[in-house]
């Protein structure tokens, strides 16, 4: 039976971070997109623990300054759906368009 | 030697007749200008007489010795301040107004003042009833005036102004009528043929005057005579073709004869005078005052003789069929005018001049009786509307017949020994091609013979053909036209048996009077084959060839038989009469009698009258042809100029539009549109889109931090595989990002949220 080591960390975070990369590109809905960039945090936040285990703790409390500030971003990100959505009544991103040409 | 001395007043009594009518004429009465301008010409008359006389007496001495007498210089200075270059050095040029009388000239201002004198006389009463009398005569006395200078010039220059005067007075008189356009178009014709003419004479004067340094005829004979050129020496050859060429325009020799039957146009008096006695005889003058050139030049005289025959024989054939009396007497001018050319061309000099002497006389003398049997026929001049004169008019008819007798050359009157002359020597002038020359002669005396006959029986014989007032008209003319006919039919018989031959017992007195001109001639002319009786050379005694009797018993029978044809087809002309030749062949019938269309061939070549297919050449031609080029060329190179003008213009356009506008102005707002479209994703407006380019971004700094070198220099060594890879892995992201960007809606915000759709 093969030892988990970092790699294998690594290689669930870089999943991760691929998964929630097309799920930004990808998504349709808002809300979907906002929580991909959700597992995008994620997925760095297990690399940085990964590292954390064998360069010391720096690594676990940059972590806790990404997790605070994905929060805020989140709620800020629901804010602006929210304001959004009353305007137009969708959460469909291809119907943010005004800028389009 | 008084009249001798002032010999050169003899042209000036005419010149002072034409002065007088020129500036008083119209003021003065009839019988003020009979006065003057008669009296003149017989005062030249009896001055030319009294002149010869002197000068048998000067040079008997030494016979044919030439009296000069320069009354001042007119051209150039005789010294070398005035010289022109010749083939070989300068020469002083000098042309005076200086008169030269030898036995040639004598004889010319014999006739010439004589039988002008006779027609000066009948022209009294010919042109009495006419208009314009005393311009008449004072053309007829510019006339006597410019021939007598011609005749008594010692050079060729002087002999020119009087060549012109006599041109000059030809066409005045010539058109005397001019009124009528037949008439002045006949005149022109006349000045125009004799301007041809005169240009060969010009021309023959200036290589003389080139080769020989002077144009005085002593000079000249000079030179000639004396050995520095050899026979056939071409520049001389030249010349004396030139001069010919002169000679033709004004004896109207073939091809520029056509002026002289036209020029019937004019008075009666004017034809006998000037195109029958005088002025057409010139160009036999100048050819035999030239006999030394000629005489170098064997190919020259040669020309001459070939075209003197020919005319003749041409002349007469058109004279067999025409009905004009004055067109009948015209013709046989120019045929016997071939004559003398002929004798001068095979070197019988003296036999021609007196061929020239004799048929002054009798050809004035047709002229003048036609003259009278139209004046009897009151206008009328076709022979077909004549007939039975011969009691009616008969002092005309008497000596008309003489005339006629003379021209035919029956024997006894002059026609037969000058004509006989000049035959015999064509014969005995050795050279096979001589022969033929007499065969043509012979030919043309028989045609003489009939056509002249064929005048006198439709004239006077036969039944009258005129309508019936012209018949009661009929009357003989005054004394003053009947007596110089007596005179000159006088002149028909006697002047003959001047030039008896030796065959028949005479002395030809004429032969030896001219002798000295012509004598240094002999010994060269017998060098190329002529005989010892040629150019009146030799002083021994001449032995008869019996030849000479035979040739002149054929000649004689020639004019017989012409006579007997003539008798037997008109004798009895009636109202119908058939003319034997149309009988014969029609078609020869209308060519004679269309003159050989040589006029309508002329009107081809020369003139453009009439065009050729769709060519029209001679001088309307040249002027067609200018104006087409002027037309199509010039005009069109212009055109094409403008042409061009307006299509680099709208070259112009194009290029301002297409390229500068479309390619230059436009293109650039074009390609800067086209350059935008790629710049323009960068704010596109899609967040994902800015979101991918992000991804992508990382993407790439990623690798080039992860990827080792390694695989680059792999990649770069395959770099086809490499380039296929990369080329296939966009395209299947191309496709997954189509394919994801067009997936089809999900259910909608109200459909997921279990709001049933509002009815809106």
């Amino acid at each position: 039976m093969a030892e988990i080591t970092t790699l294998h960390y690594l290689v669930v975070a870089a999943a991760l971070f691929i998964i929630g990369t097309i799920g930004v590109l990808t998504r349709r809905n808002v809300v979907i997109i906002l929580m991909s960039i959700e597992l995008i945090l994620n997925a760095v936040n297990l690399n940085l623990v990964a590292f954390s285990r064998l360069y010391g703790l720096h690594g676990q409390i940059f972590s806790i300054f990404v997790i605070t500030d994905a929060a805020a971003e989140a709620a800020v990100g629901l804010g602006i759906i929210i304001a959004f959505f009353r305007n137009k009544e969708t959460v469909n991103v291809d119907e943010v368009d005004l800028l389009k040409w | 030697m008084y009249f001798l001395e002032h010999i050169w007043l003899i042209p000036l009594f005419p010149a002072f007749g034409a002065a007088c009518m020129f500036f008083f004429g119209r003021k003065l009465s009839k019988s003020a200008v009979n006065g003057v301008c008669v009296g003149v010409v017989v005062l030249a008359f009896v001055w030319a007489c009294l002149a010869v006389w002197q000068y048998t007496g000067y040079s008997a001495p030494h016979p044919g010795k030439p009296f000069e007498k320069v009354v001042f210089t007119w051209l150039g200075t005789g010294d070398a301040s005035l010289s022109y270059p010749t083939h070989d050095g300068t020469a002083p040029f000098r042309a005076d107004a200086g008169f030269l009388l030898d036995p040639l000239s004598s004889i010319w201002l014999l006739f010439v003042t004589g039988v002008g004198m006779l027609i000066h006389i009948y022209s009294m009463g010919y042109m009495g009833h006419e208009g314009g009398y005393y311009r008449f005569f004072g053309y007829m006395n510019l006339f006597m005036f410019s021939m007598l200078t011609l005749i008594l010039a010692n050079n060729y220059a002087l002999m020119f102004v009087g060549w012109e005067g006599v041109g000059l007075c030809s066409y005045l008189l010539i058109g005397f009528y001019f009124q009528r356009h037949s008439a002045s178009t006949a005149a022109n014709k006349a000045f125009i043929v004799n301007r041809v003419g005169d240009a060969g004479f010009l021309l023959g004067m200036f290589t003389i005057a080139w080769y020989l340094g002077s144009v005085q005829y002593t000079a000249i004979n000079h030179l000639a005579r004396s050995g520095r050129f050899s026979i056939g020496d071409p520049v001389i050859t030249a010349a004396c073709l030139l001069l010919f060429v002169g000679a033709c325009g004004k004896s109207a020799q073939f091809p520029l004869y056509v002026w002289l039957p036209d020029a019937m146009e004019g008075p009666t008096p004017v034809s006998a005078l000037i195109h029958a006695a005088t002025m057409v005889t010139a160009g036999v003058y100048m050819v035999a005052r030239s006999n030394a050139l000629f005489v170098l030049a064997p190919n020259a005289m040669k020309t001459v003789a070939i075209i003197g025959a020919l005319t003749a024989i041409f002349a007469a054939s058109i004279g067999l069929v025409q009905n004009d009396i004055k067109r009948v007497l015209a013709y046989s001018t120019v045929s016997q005018l071939g004559y003398m050319f002929l004798a001068l061309g095979v070197g019988a000099f003296a036999a021609g001049v007196f061929h020239v002497f004799t048929h002054a006389f009798f050809k004035a003398l047709l002229f003048l009786g036609a003259g009278s049997v139209i004046h009897a026929m009151s206008g009328q001049q076709e022979m077909q509307h004549m007939g039975a004169l011969h009691n009616k008019i008969k002092t005309t008819f008497g000596t008309m017949l003489i005339a006629t007798l003379a021209i035919a050359g029956i024997p006894g009157f002059a026609g037969f020994f000058s004509k006989d002359a000049i035959l015999w020597e064509t014969w005995s002038r050795e050279g096979g091609a001589y022969r033929y020359l007499w065969y043509i002669a012979f030919l043309t005396a028989l045609m003489t013979s009939f056509y002249m006959f064929r005048l006198i029986y439709l004239t006077f014989f036969g039944k009258p053909r005129m309508s019936h007032e012209v018949e009661h008209h009929i009357h003989e003319s005054p004394k003053t036209m009947t007596v110089p006919l007596v005179i000159l039919a006088i002149c028909s018989v006697g002047a003959g048996f001047l030039g008896m031959p030796h065959s028949l017992g005479g002395g030809n007195r004429f032969e030896k009077f001219l002798e000295p001109v012509f004598a240094k001639e002999a010994v060269v002319l017998e060098e190329q084959g002529a005989t010892a009786q040629v150019a009146a050379g030799e002083k021994e005694a001449e032995h008869t060839d019996p030849l000479e009797y035979v040739l002149m018993f054929a000649s004689v029978g020639a004019a017989v038989v012409g006579w007997w044809l003539a008798q037997r087809a008109y004798k009895n002309a009636d109202k119908g009469y058939k003319e034997p030749i149309q009988e014969f062949s029609p078609r020869w019938y209308k060519t004679l009698f269309r003159k050989w269309y040589v006029d309508e061939i002329y009107d081809w070549i020369f003139t453009g009258r009439a065009k050729i297919g769709k060519v029209r050449l001679g001088a309307m031609g040249l002027g067609e042809a200018s104006w087409k080029f002027d037309a199509n060329v010039i005009d069109g190179t212009v055109n094409g100029a403008g042409w061009t003008t307006r299509m680099t213009g709208n070259l112009s356009v194009l290029w301002d539009k297409w390229i500068i506008d479309g390619l230059l102005v436009n293109g650039v707002a074009i390609v800067t549109r086209l350059a935008s479209y790629p710049v323009r994703l960068v704010q596109w407006g899609l967040v994902q889109w800015y979101a991918l380019v992000m991804v992508a971004g990382l993407v790439g700094l990623g690798a080039y931090y992860i990827v080792p070198e390694s695989v680059w220099r792999w990649a770069r060594q395959h770099w086809l595989t490499s380039f296929a890879g990369t080329v296939v892995v966009v395209a299947i992201a191309g496709f997954a990002w189509f394919a994801v960007s067009n997936r089809p809606d999900g259910p909608s915000m109200k459909e997921t949220n279990g709001i049933p759709a509002a009815a809106d």
